[in-house]
């Protein structure tokens, strides 16, 4: 076993530990959201193992960086209360368990009649890195990135309007 | 070298952890971060693809996955901008986080 | 049928009148907007009048069709068209005019042209204007349109069709006054009445098929059941016990259905009833529907199917013993009423029963000559008797009336006319066609009995005279009866009323010069060839052929038979309503019983009063309490409804429980199951 997937390994149990605390075991909603933040940064370190640097930077950034942010200074400034956990009823845990069932067994059934691939071929050089993926990005896929940048955008705009005291009911 | 089929099976545990817990907390929060993990898991499926299929173009790479990896992420933080506005909104409003308040558009 | 000239002109005879009546019923129903009286009168008149053209063009075209083709036929389209294994069935659309019918036709488009106007003028005045006017001339046309079909039919299916649509128009116009229940129920009586000869019908229709089918000739087209009579003839019906066991000729039972058909709509035997309880319709419409066309219906009947009974003579007895006791009996009860409408009821239920005995003696040719020449005055008296009625302000007791002849001269004149008609004046249509049934019959040898039919004849005869002398009598002659304000406004009607009176009269005493038989024609200046011309020409179409020539001393005998009896009805008549007018009171006192049970017609009519409740009350009961309410509103309609809402709404409204989760679980679920089914 090579030290990558060794620490393929280990990023991933940590991954799974912390969505499953994120989850079902901590009490806490600013424990959960810092959880998440864990989960993110182990797939970040997950991502540079797969070559995708650029990927590994922007998700450990925003998803492991200012998602939980965001989510913290709500729910310890914003007057969130945290005051609904209790054991889950009898119909979310029935669903709960239905969907788990279900997943269980349909990954489970699609991953075991895979065939077995190739090992991965080294990657060329510059893969993932920042220079292949910026001219992709103000090449091929141009488009796109404008097209994210007014989501965001609009976003912006949603939140100041939110922030104004917006126009929920 | 790590196997295809074993990041694969870590995407789709994470992706079922977070539809579980999306299901079964019932504060607004919660099942927002839920979804954001459903994302993640989603991301990190596209990215392992992209790996496998990395060196079969001759000429440049493929690297569309992480593109698309890219986007997604960019509508999670938007995604979470906006629910976060409209979840304080609403608290502020009904008073009460949990989602089962939130049920004002039925028969 | 190959050597029948084909044509594209016979449809439009119905057409037209039921265009128009469509129209105004359009107009009115629909539209709900009373369009002016002139306007209805106009479309109406008009439509009897370009039918009559039509006829004509077409008779024309008949006769003068240089190819002698027996009859002209328009088919415009196929109309049933099935096949079953080996058969197939087709009934077609179509039209035929030949002899018989075209005289029928003629009579029809006649009789209605002068009736519409007549009605025209009639219904003007009508007090009881509740926006009637409009409704009567569109049952009137819808009842040309259904009787022109049914003359003109090609075949069963399509006289079927006419047949009912005439039944319906009389009813309508029976009750057309409905704001009085009394009319209402009479119409359902007469209603309930007739359908025992559609029951008559239909199953002779069925039976005619059915043989026909089983021998490979599935049709119905008149035509078509002629050819092949033969092939039928030898098939049987064994019988039930209860009706002397034995076996029938197959075609026997056809004809009796069929007899049973006419028996209805004709009022006679024991549905004589419904004639006079249709009496309180419109007079005009009582002139056109029952007395003269919508009766007469059922001896056409008989006589399109002449070739049928041909061949099954002991139906042909019984049709000639039913019509001959009905005429005894009809004209009877008629000198005893006391209403205008009813007596001519009766004596048009008279007139028509000797029609029944010209068939029956297999006379058919004589029969459709009485229909003609019956048509011309039944209609004559029927509006004449209406016009009597106008003046005296709607009074029809004929006890009330009298010396009317100072006033009412036109009138006068025509009611005159046409009572000398009916009863036989000498060489007036009615004296000459009478003869001519009264020598055939004295001539049928083979028809048992026939001796009695002829002597029944005879006394019925004599006993016509008398009911028509005192009607005429009564009202014209002797000590006025009635109130002195009516005396004093009377006046003679309107030329609309007065002038297709005027027409029908001179048909009266002309027509029978169309049928005067050979005998009279060769002792006439210079000798005439064909002078019994309608006879002749109806002969081409009905069994029978020709009416035969019979020898010069029964003639004459015959003929000073008929005279005496009219003579010595009317001389009675006049004895006891104008010299003696203080014998009938005497008279009354004794024989008051038999005076009842006559004026009552034998109670005859009160038999049908349970058949009546009977079929109302099913229809009620079962029909309408049962199937509709319960079965199609409660168990059909109702139950699917509120199954389906039950279950759209109250359960599938759970999808849309508005919880966010909910929602959650579903796309999961569902996107689970799609990429299971997908992947496997």
């Amino acid at each position: 076993m090579s030290a990558e997937q060794l620490i393929f390994y280990a990023l991933g149990a940590l991954a799974l530990g912390s969505a499953i605390a994120m989850g079902l075991l901590v009490r806490s909603l600013a424990a959960s959201a810092l959880c998440l933040a864990t989960t993110m940064l182990s797939l970040a370190g997950i991502y540079v193992l797969l070559e995708a640097h650029l990927v590994a930077a922007v998700q450990g950034m925003i998803y492991a960086g200012a998602i939980p942010l965001l989510l913290l200074s709500v729910i310890l400034v914003g007057g969130l209360r945290d005051g609904t956990f209790g054991p889950p009823r009898p119909r979310q845990a029935n669903r709960g368990v239905l969907v788990a069932t279900a997943a269980v067994l349909l990954f489970g059934l699609v991953l075991s009649q895979l065939p077995s691939f190739a090992p991965f071929a080294p990657a060329p050089a510059g893969f993932g890195g920042f220079g292949q993926l910026g001219m992709l990005l103000l090449r091929e896929f141009s488009v796109p990135l404008v097209l994210v940048g007014s989501l965001l955008l609009a976003a912006v705009v949603g939140a100041a309007v939110f922030a104004k005291g917006g126009a929920v009911e | 070298m790590i196997p295809v089929e074993h990041v694969i099976a870590l995407s789709a545990a994470l992706f079922t952890i977070g539809a579980i817990t999306a299901l079964m907390r019932r504060h607004l929060i919660a099942i927002l971060m839920a979804i954001q993990l459903m994302l993640g898991a989603v991301c990190l499926a596209f990215v392992g693809f992209n790996r496998m299929w990395a060196a079969s173009v001759e000429s440049g790479a493929l690297l569309d996955g992480q593109i698309f990896a890219l986007m997604v992420i960019a509508a999670a933080a938007a995604q979470v901008a906006v629910a976060l506005g409209i979840g304080t909104e609403f608290v502020r409003k009904r008073g009460s986080a949990n989602v089962d308040d939130a049920a004002s558009m039925r028969w | 049928m190959n050597d029948y000239a084909s044509s594209e002109t016979l449809r439009w005879i119905p057409l037209v009148p039921l265009i128009a009546g469509l129209g105004q019923a359009l107009m009115l129903f629909v539209f709900r907007r009373s369009i002016s009286s002139a306007l209805v009168t106009a479309t109406s008149c008009g439509a009897a009048l370009l039918s009559f053209v039509l006829t004509c063009v077409a008779f024309w075209e008949l006769v003068g069709s240089a190819s002698g083709a027996p009859a002209i036929i328009d088919r415009v389209n196929t109309w049933v068209g099935v096949g079953l294994g080996g058969t197939s069935f087709t009934a077609d659309l179509a039209f035929v005019l030949d002899a018989l019918s075209a005289v029928a036709c003629l009579v029809v488009t006649t009789v209605m042209l002068a009736g519409n106007v007549y009605a025209a003028g009639y219904m003007s005045g009508d007090p009881h204007d509740d926006g009637g006017h409009q409704r009567f001339f569109c049952y009137l046309n819808l009842f040309l349109f259904s009787m022109l079909v049914l003359v003109l039919a090609d075949n069963l299916l399509l006289f079927f069709v006419g047949w009912e649509g005439a039944a319906v128009c009389s009813y309508l116009m029976i009750g057309f006054w409905f704001g009085d229940p009394a009319n209402a129920e009479a119409a359902n009586r007469a209603f309930v009445i007739d359908r025992i000869g559609d029951f008559g019908l239909l199953v002779g229709l069925m039976l005619l098929f059915w043989s026909l089918a089983a021998v490979g000739e599935a049709s119905v087209a008149f035509r078509d059941i002629e050819a092949h009579l033969d092939r039928i003839a030898q098939a049987s019906v064994p019988t039930p016990s209860w009706l002397g066991g034995g076996i029938w000729p197959l075609t026997g039972v056809i004809g009796a259905c069929f007899f049973l058909a006419a028996c209805a709509r004709c009022a006679q035997g024991p549905m004589v009833a419904w004639l006079p309880e249709a009496m309180v319709a419109p007079t005009p419409a009582s002139s056109l529907i029952h007395a003269t066309l919508g009766v007469t219906a059922g001896v056409y009947l008989l006589c399109r199917l002449s070739f049928l009974y041909a061949s099954t003579p002991e139906i042909g007895a019984l049709i000639a013993w039913t019509g001959g006791a009905t005429a005894l009996l009809a004209a009877l009860v008629a000198g005893v009423q006391t209403d205008i409408k009813k007596l001519l009821a009766y004596v048009t239920a008279s007139q028509v029963g000797t029609m029944f005995v010209a068939v029956g003696c297999g006379a058919y040719a004589a029969a459709i000559f009485y229909l003609t020449t019956h048509a011309f005055f039944a209609a004559l008296l029927f509006m004449g008797a209406g016009a009597v009625v106008l003046a005296m302000d709607y009074e029809q007791d004929i006890r009330k009336m009298g010396g009317l002849r100072s006033k009412l001269i036109r009138v006068h004149l025509v009611v005159a006319v046409a009572v000398a008609t009916a009863a036989g004046f000498p060489f007036l249509s009615g004296f000459l066609s009478r003869n001519e049934i009264l020598l055939s019959t004295l001539h049928a040898e083979a028809l048992p009995g026939y001796a009695v039919l002829y002597a029944g004849g005879l006394v019925t005869a004599g006993l016509l005279a008398f009911a028509l002398s005192r009607l005429l009598l009564m009202i014209f002659y002797g000590q006025g009866r009635h109130p002195a304000r009516i005396r004093s406004g009377m006046q003679d009607p309107g030329n609309w009323i007065i002038l297709p009176l005027y027409v029908l009269a001179t048909l009266a005493i002309f027509g029978g010069l169309l049928g005067l038989p050979q005998f009279w024609g060769d002792m006439l200046p210079g000798g005439v060839d064909d002078s019994n011309s309608l006879g002749n020409f109806v002969g081409r179409a009905v069994a029978g052929g020709a009416p035969s020539q019979f020898e010069t001393s029964t003639e004459g005998w015959s003929v000073a038979a008929l005279l005496a009896c009219s003579l010595s009805g009317f001389l009675v008549a006049l004895q006891l309503y104008v010299r003696r007018p203080e014998l009938p009171p005497r008279l009354l006192q004794r024989f008051g019983g038999i005076h009842e049970l006559l004026g009552a017609s034998f109670h005859i009519g009160r038999a049908y009063d349970p058949l009546v409740r009977l079929v109302l009350g099913f229809s009620d009961r079962v029909l309408f309490r049962f199937v509709e309410r319960r079965v199609i509103d409660g168990w059909i309609v109702s139950l699917p409804a509120k199954g389906v809402l039950g279950f759209v709404a109250h359960a599938l409204k759970y999808g849309q429980s508005g919880m966010a989760q909910t929602y959650l679980f579903t796309m999961l679920a569902g996107t689970f199951v799609l990429l299971g089914y997908l992947l496997f």
